[in-house]
């Protein structure tokens, strides 16, 4: 399935200053895999070390959370969009460019 | 009038009323048939909290005390500085140095001397939260820092009041309702903040002054239509800006039932130490500070005039560089670990940034690396400007 993955503000830097990516995948898990193979920086910021999707990330089919979904096993058909939501909070001066860096890479 | 009277119950004697003087200040509120006379009086009798007289609070706060809320409170400790003013639109130029609420309440008053301003000169905390937001109808968070966030949300949920929320974060903007009755709150949306090292600071970044204006009037408009029971509001809906591409998209909110605060079952029953709960130890998380090898800017300048050979490594961005330098050598941050390459390690080198807070990153990481002369510029190019070069500006 094309599937359309929308890239927030602070993400972009990490995958090629693109505002979304179209990929192909059959499940959301599918699909945030084709995309951090794409762009190996992303992963870090998508997933904790054992591999599971950060707690400050939330990830949309559509306007549809998958944690009430099924999760990363979450059917996509073709055109759907998946929305990557990380927790921002910015009110004075926002957030920096920088969102993460790590000394190990 | 007296034909409305007899068809309604009577009216409470302490009902407030309008003046003359508020009937033409609200005219055009009054002639619409969704505010009208009673959504006017709503908006009188109305208590709203704002939390954070910032880039959200400021266009908040006017539109507010404009439209009539009859008692504003407003949390903040910090006083006016002069990069506010790009986007803090309640704050004039003659207001830098002063105290935000000092500030504030002199502007808002002026705009609406109707109103009551009620003012809280200190820190949002779980020993002052309860108290101060008990008193209010409706709680508007325009803080910057995640310990708040989940405080405001965590003290409006054991309250029962509805918590207005935006946030930024560079071009983005979200914006939700949340503790409402029935409604998710801020914990169903994002159970756990950041770990601190991937939370930026603030002085680090930058904002496009627009932005918080934007999302801080989307909460004003929220606020009001919470207060005159009009519309639909923003609740169970997570509001998406886009500034760049100009687009606004919705996502759906729920609930979650595992919610530890509103949630069936909950464990959180009292305010928490939120510093803690985020990851951060001491108000401004001293222990995050890498300690490096330093060299002042005055040491670097007389090293420099001695004719000694340092390579200056500016750490920052482009964009940043484009501002002010030191003549040194750009390599962001960011692609240091891809351009290590480009380094020699057999000659001295001085790391700098904006506040010495990236470049010490940067020395930790090269040493790592490998290399052994190399020291951090303390205080990075500020501090260049304060004890070397005042021509360079500071930012």
């Amino acid at each position: 399935m094309a599937v359309k993955v929308v890239i927030p503000t602070p993400l972009r830097q990490f995958a090629g200053k693109q505002e979304s990516v179209n990929l192909e995948a059959a499940t959301v898990g599918e699909a945030l895999n084709a995309l951090t193979s794409q762009f190996s920086d992303l992963k870090k910021h998508l997933y904790s070390d054992d591999g599971r999707l950060r707690s400050f990330v939330n990830v949309y089919v559509n306007d549809e959370d998958i944690r009430y979904l099924q999760k990363e096993k979450t059917a996509v058909q073709q055109g759907d969009t998946i929305s990557i939501v990380p927790s921002i909070a910015g009110g004075c001066v926002g957030g920096a460019g920088r969102l993460y860096f790590s000394a190990e890479n | 009038m007296a034909t409305r009277l007899t068809q309604q119950a009577p009216a409470p004697a302490v009902e407030p009323a309008l003046s003359k003087q508020e009937v033409l200040r609200y005219s055009r509120h009054l002639i619409m048939p969704e505010v009208g006379m009673d959504g006017q009086l709503k908006l009188k009798r109305a208590k709203v909290l704002m939390v954070g007289s910032g880039g959200l609070g400021a266009p908040l706060g006017l539109y507010l005390a404009a439209a009539g809320v009859g008692r504003l409170g407003i949390v903040d400790f910090d006083t006016v500085d002069f990069t506010n003013l790009q986007r803090q639109v309640v704050f004039g130029t003659s207001d830098v140095g002063r105290k935000k609420l000092e500030a504030a309440r002199e502007r808002l008053s002026n705009l609406n001397p109707e109103i009551r301003i009620d003012t809280f000169e200190t820190r949002l905390t779980s020993d002052n939260a309860l108290d101060i937001l008990r008193d209010y109808d409706i709680v508007v968070d325009g803080t910057d820092n995640f310990p708040t966030r989940y405080l405001v949300n965590d003290a409006c949920v054991l309250l029962g009041k509805p918590n207005v929320y935006g946030s930024i974060f560079r071009f983005e903007g979200q914006a939700s309702i949340f503790g409402y009755p029935g409604g998710p709150c801020y914990r169903c949306l994002y159970p756990e903040p950041p770990p601190p090292g991937l939370v930026p600071s603030c002085a680090e970044g930058g904002v496009l002054g627009v932005l918080p204006g934007i999302v801080g009037c989307i909460q004003a408009m929220e606020t009001i239509k919470l207060i005159l029971g009009n519309g639909k509001p923003l609740v169970g809906r997570l509001l998406l800006f886009d500034a760049l591409g100009m687009r606004f998209r919705e996502l759906k909110l729920r609930k979650n039932p595992e919610c530890p605060i509103c949630g069936e079952h909950p464990t959180i029953t009292k305010l928490i130490d939120y510093a803690e709960f985020c990851g951060i130890r001491g108000e401004e998380a001293p222990s995050q500070t890498v300690v490096v090898p330093e060299i002042t800017a005055t040491q670097l300048k007389q090293r420099l005039d001695r004719g000694d050979d340092i390579y200056i490594l500016d750490v920052r961005e482009t964009h940043e560089y484009q501002i002010c330098n030191l003549n040194g050598n750009l390599i962001p941050l960011g692609e240091l670990p891809k351009r290590v390459s480009e380094l020699d390690s057999s000659r001295e080198i001085v790391a700098h940034c904006r506040s010495g807070k990236r470049s010490a990153e940067a020395v930790e990481f090269l040493t790592k690396a490998g290399f052994r002369k190399i020291w951090n510029l303390k205080g990075g190019i500020l501090a260049w400007s304060d004890e070397v070069d005042p021509s360079v500006p500071k930012y």
